[in-house]
């Protein structure tokens, strides 16, 4: 039990020793990572597991299930109204995910700029607070705001635009994208803040060069800032993208998929299947769909980004 | 260095393939047995020797009530002080939460009394205790059919016929709320006696910028469901209708007089007798308009009398849905507020005892009515509590005793299935009202939907 500093031990080790006790330490790591695996086996790849196999059946969840192939997997690519939730899904790309990378590279070129003044860490403070609320207050709060007695159109009654406003969640036109605008609102703040921490590493003598040479602002964000955040942006548009397509609180407690599905999503969708049409074979099946589709759109995402740094 | 690590790369890239390769392997071996089949298969028969007692034994009976309605609370308060040794353990969700906790707390962790949802699918796979030893007992059986028809459930898979697999702590039925100051500034004096009179109040109400009917019909509830079914219940006989409902063979919603009933429908959306903003609606919203006075009708049930009596003192009426032809016979969305017992509940001696408790005891149908709102089981010539002349509760309770001389229940079109109205009523009202889908098409695609969660 002595206290021998591991430096110690090691140089006198041979090469041979080492190697007669690798295996004695491999297993003494595997024993370590142990109650990590169980749990993980357990709580995320059993339930993966069993996803996979209760998409070939038809089982209401309760009572005896049967087998039935590929069939849940035909009828989604088959009933219209389970493809929209999917078309739904990637147009809620455009606000989770374009809107707030954009927007947080403009807002964080401009708090950059303004770094030292108090102002960029009240902005700060003030745009990651949606991260800081909960999904499910955002969009209580969201569905006050866009009621039609709501601040939106408060506003727009006061500016003399009063013959826009409208029901916004409850319009078949504009359900959609007053979701996404909720989403928007939600995600800029991360965006903001993973792209400030990115630019802030950026050496600050490529900007003098830069400025030596004669280039203004524009000419700086497009040379120098916006290559190297390559790795933040690919973050962020992997996270949004995961936040679009996997989508269910913030539209679960403003419209709940209405009016007339129009805000349908697949992670909705799953839940209704599950839930209230008792369908869980089917559920899981558009859950491995959706799993999938996570996947397809993210890997593509993270190569294009890493590329860059190889 | 590097090529010590390089050498070693292989080795240790083979070991989490093996170890991923075999933990799959387990994992398929574990999944290899179809899931399911783990539902109770008691309960299709009804226990054979029942007791009618509570006993003198301390008793603990699990509840499972619904969030936001006393009425339940209450009676089991009371039951308490009478029946000092049963106390009551009771978990709270809202209704939405209930329908689809339902099957798995069914099985899982079977209450002794349980708000259910619609019963078919919960009854087909024995999650419900069969009561039919204590209708026998209590002399259920001898109360008007109609009241008990709605939690039978057939072995062919139809409600309406075969085992009681629930009961009802009162049965509740739905109408026309209207604000009295309102309605007199447009000379609406007394309801309106026929569905012509109510299409001119509603004009008039128009006329004169107030909002003739407020209406949730947002999210995932589709409210218009309840006009809807009135004006079905107008225009044609309540049978079809509950034949639909009760999952009939061959039985369609797909009928003539239901198309005439959506084209009214229809036609009071065109004419602006809504306000515009309904599909982005909710219940709650809808009864703070209603009783902050800012339109004329809502279409409700007998559960908001109390409520309304107190919010709205003397300013609340009620009416049955006017039918089409004067003197014509009135039918109405009519339904138990649906409770049973888990067919594997620890006291269903006791729980079917409260349930008898809360239809015969004097106390508790003063509390059904007084708290509740609404009529409550038993047999005709039960105690009735007095409730005062110029209240909405004592004219919902008249408008029951009109309906059950008609002989004009009906359950809610929303409960043929367990998904019908979240699924089907509900986007297909909402395009009904965006101008999106037409009265015809309407019904052909909730006939579509019904035919294949019915045969699903």
């Amino acid at each position: 039990m002595s206290l021998t500093p591991p430096g110690t031990t090691r140089p006198r080790s041979t090469g041979r020793g080492r190697r007669a006790r690798r295996p004695r330490r491999a297993w003494l790591g595997w024993a370590f990572a142990l109650p990590a695996i169980a749990v993980y086996t357990t709580f995320v790849l059993r339930p993966l597991a069993l996803t996979v196999q209760y998409s070939f059946y038809d089982w209401n969840g309760i009572g005896a299930a049967s087998w039935i192939g590929l069939d849940n997997y035909t009828r989604l690519f088959t009933e219209p109204e389970l493809l929209a939730t999917i078309l739904h899904a990637f147009e809620l790309i455009v606000f989770f995910s374009f809107v707030p990378v954009l927007m947080g590279l403009a807002v964080a070129a401009t708090i950059r700029r303004i770094a030292q003044s108090r102002l960029a860490t009240v902005a700060r403070t003030v745009l990651f607070l949606p991260q800081v609320i909960p999904l499910v207050a955002a969009g209580i709060m969201w569905t006050w705001l866009l009621s039609t007695t709501g601040l939106v159109n408060q506003m727009l009654s006061a500016v003399g635009l009063g013959s826009l406003t409208r029901a916004w969640l409850g319009d078949f036109g504009t359900a959609l994208p007053a979701v996404g605008v909720i989403g928007a609102w939600v995600q800029i703040g991360l965006c903001t803040l993973l792209l400030l921490a990115g630019m802030s590493k950026i050496d600050v003598s490529l900007y003098e060069a830069a400025r030596l040479d004669g280039a203004g602002p524009v000419r700086e964000f497009v040379s120098i800032t916006l290559p190297s955040l390559r790795q933040e942006i690919g973050v962020c548009v992997t996270v949004t993208v995961i936040a679009a397509l996997a989508s269910f609180d913030i539209i679960y407690v403003s419209t709940q998929g209405g009016p007339g599905n129009s805000t349908m999503v697949p992670g909705l969708e799953i839940f209704y299947l599950a839930f209230s049409e008792r369908q869980v074979g089917m559920a899981s099946a558009l859950a491995v769909v959706l799993t999938l589709l996570v996947l397809l759109c993210v890997l593509p995402i993270q190569r294009l980004t890493r590329d860059g740094n190889r | 260095m590097t090529h010590h690590f390089i050498g070693r790369r292989p080795a240790g890239r083979t070991r989490p393939v093996m170890a991923v390769l075999a933990l799959s392997g387990v994992l398929a071996a574990a999944a290899c047995s179809p899931p399911g089949g783990d539902a109770p298969t008691t309960g299709s028969s009804a226990p054979a020797d029942v007791k009618t007692t509570c006993g003198t034994a301390p008793v603990t009976l699990k509840g499972y009530f619904e969030t936001g309605f006393p009425l339940p609370k209450t009676l089991s308060e009371e039951f308490t002080k009478q029946f000092p040794n049963v106390t009551f353990d009771i978990r709270e969700d809202q209704f939405a939460v209930i329908t689809q906790n339902a099957p798995r707390v069914l099985a899982d962790d079977p209450p002794d009394l349980m708000r259910l949802p619609q019963v078919s699918e919960l009854a087909k796979d024995n999650l419900l205790l069969n009561m039919d030893s204590y209708a026998k007992a209590y002399g259920w059986d001898k109360w008007p059919a109609s009241q008990l028809e709605q939690m039978r459930f057939g072995s062919s898979g139809e409600r309406g016929t075969g085992s009681l697999v629930a009961m009802g702590l009162n049965f509740s039925m739905t109408g026309i709320f209207y604000n009295k100051k309102l309605a007199a500034q447009i000379g609406m004096t007394q309801p309106p006696q026929t569905l012509a009179e109510f299409d001119t109040a509603l004009q008039k109400a128009k006329a004169a910028g107030i909002v003739p009917i407020d209406q949730f019909n947002g999210g995932a509830t589709g409210g218009l469901a309840f006009p809807l079914q009135n004006l079905m219940a107008a225009y044609g006989p309540a049978a079809p209708i509950n034949d639909w409902i009760f999952n009939k063979p061959g039985a369609t919603i797909d009928t003539p007089s239901n198309l005439q009933a959506t084209q009214h429908l229809e036609k009071w959306i065109k004419s602006g007798y809504f306000a515009p903003d309904i599909n982005s609606q909710d219940y709650a919203m809808m009864m703070s308009r209603f009783i902050g006075g800012k339109n004329l009708f809502i279409f409700s049930g007998d559960w908001e009398s109390g409520n309304l009596d107190k919010q709205m003192a003397g300013n609340a009426g009620f009416f049955l849905m006017p039918p089409a032809q004067a003197g014509g016979k009135q039918a109405a969305m009519s339904a138990p507020l649906t409770y049973g017992v888990g067919a594997k509940a620890k006291n269903p001696d006791c729980a079917a005892f409260f349930l008898n408790w809360v239809a015969t005891n004097q106390k508790a149908r003063d509390i059904g009515v007084q708290v509740g709102g609404s009529h409550p089981m038993g047999p005709t010539d039960a105690y009735m509590p007095e409730v005062g002349k110029d209240t909405v509760t004592a004219a919902t309770l008249a408008a029951g005793a009109t309906i059950g001389q008609d002989n004009g229940a009906m359950d809610f079109i929303a409960n043929a299935t367990g998904a019908i109205y979240a699924k089907s009523w509900t986007p297909q009202l909402q395009r009904l009202v965006a101008g999106q889908q037409n009265p015809q098409g309407l019904l052909t695609a909730v006939q579509k939907d019904y035919e294949s969660q019915v045969k699903g």
